[in-house]
């Protein structure tokens, strides 16, 4: 066993001494910072273009946006503290702590689906202005993002219960979380420059 | 004629009790956040201090959670560049639609 481990890490080995799966998800992580730079920069140039349509003090309600961002940076604890159980040899606690974080990304997933009817309701489309286009598409691919790491999540969640997440395997751990703790990054962004900041102009 | 890398220098990662003191923290700096928006005199500073609060949380998460602070710095550096080129683009759009109006 110990052998096959030893194995599988120099299959993955680079010539910098590290694993080719850690770099590449570090590179892809990087290429998602200019995704949603281009996203976050076309939001801050549109988001005063509203074609008689509501704007960012019409429709955002603060303190239920407030409480998604705290579900969503706490699910950021329950991810690490996957990781830190399974480098523990703990596997019971890597699938309580993996459930618990898809848990909270469902729970923020929901929350912008009400948070996005609401904004249907209010007359804010992706028709309606530049800024609800920026809006839409910045928060959506936001959204989308949040999905797929739930579904990785899932998927990991599956995989150790088949036994096939060991201790000595904890990378897949590592990288998934890695993904999710982006997401959790870029939400912290858009919080602040997407809701507060918008919404506090007069 | 194959030269001998020197591995990466990796530290230990922190444990359970170190994590939830950083949620803690992040926990405490989102509610000042929420507190400086609805602070009805701070109109002037609110988004110096919002961008700067965000900088802070940003960075204990990339720090902390993502192990950035314990990893090899080839990582730091590789995300880095990726934030950095993401300014450059806003940097550039801004500039070609201010021309444009």
């Amino acid at each position: 066993m110990a052998v096959e481990t030893e194995a599988h890490a120099e299959e993955h080995a680079t010539s910098l001494g590290i694993d080719n799966r850690k770099l590449a998800i570090w590179a892809f992580l990087g290429s998602e910072c200019m995704f949603f730079g281009a996203l976050i920069a076309t939001y801050l140039l549109f988001h005063t273009h509203l074609n008689n349509g509501p704007g960012p003090r019409d429709v955002y309600n603060i303190p239920f946006t407030s409480v998604s961002s705290f579900v969503l940076l706490m699910s950021s604890l329950t991810m690490v503290l996957a990781l830190a159980a399974i480098q523990k040899g703990d596997e019971r606690g890597l699938r309580v702590w993996l459930l618990a974080t898809a848990f909270l990304g469902m729970t923020f997933i929901s929350g912008q689906v009400y948070e996005f009817t609401e904004f249907f309701k209010e007359g804010l489309t992706l028709k309606t202005s530049p800024f609800g286009s920026a809006f839409f598409m910045l928060t959506g691919f936001h959204g989308a993002h949040v999905t797929i790491g739930i579904l990785m999540l899932l998927s990991l969640f599956q995989l150790s219960r088949m036994g096939k997440v060991p201790p000595s395997d904890s990378l897949k751990v590592e990288l998934v979380g890695l993904y999710w703790h982006f997401v959790d990054v870029v939400w912290i962004v858009i919080f602040t420059v997407v809701y507060l900041i918008p919404a506090a102009k007069k | 004629m194959s030269e001998a890398v020197t591995p990466p220098v990796e530290h230990a990662h922190p444990g359970p009790a170190e994590y939830i003191k950083v949620a803690v923290f992040l926990a405490v700096v989102t509610g000042i956040e929420v507190g400086i928006y609805y602070l009805k005199g701070a109109r002037s500073v609110l988004a110096p201090a919002l961008i700067l609060l965000s900088i802070v949380k940003f960075s204990m998460v990339g720090l902390y959670f993502m192990h950035l602070k314990f990893d090899t710095h080839l990582f730091r550096r590789v995300f880095i560049l990726g934030i950095v080129l993401a300014l450059i683009v806003y940097a550039v759009a801004l500039v070609t639609l201010l021309n444009y109006h």
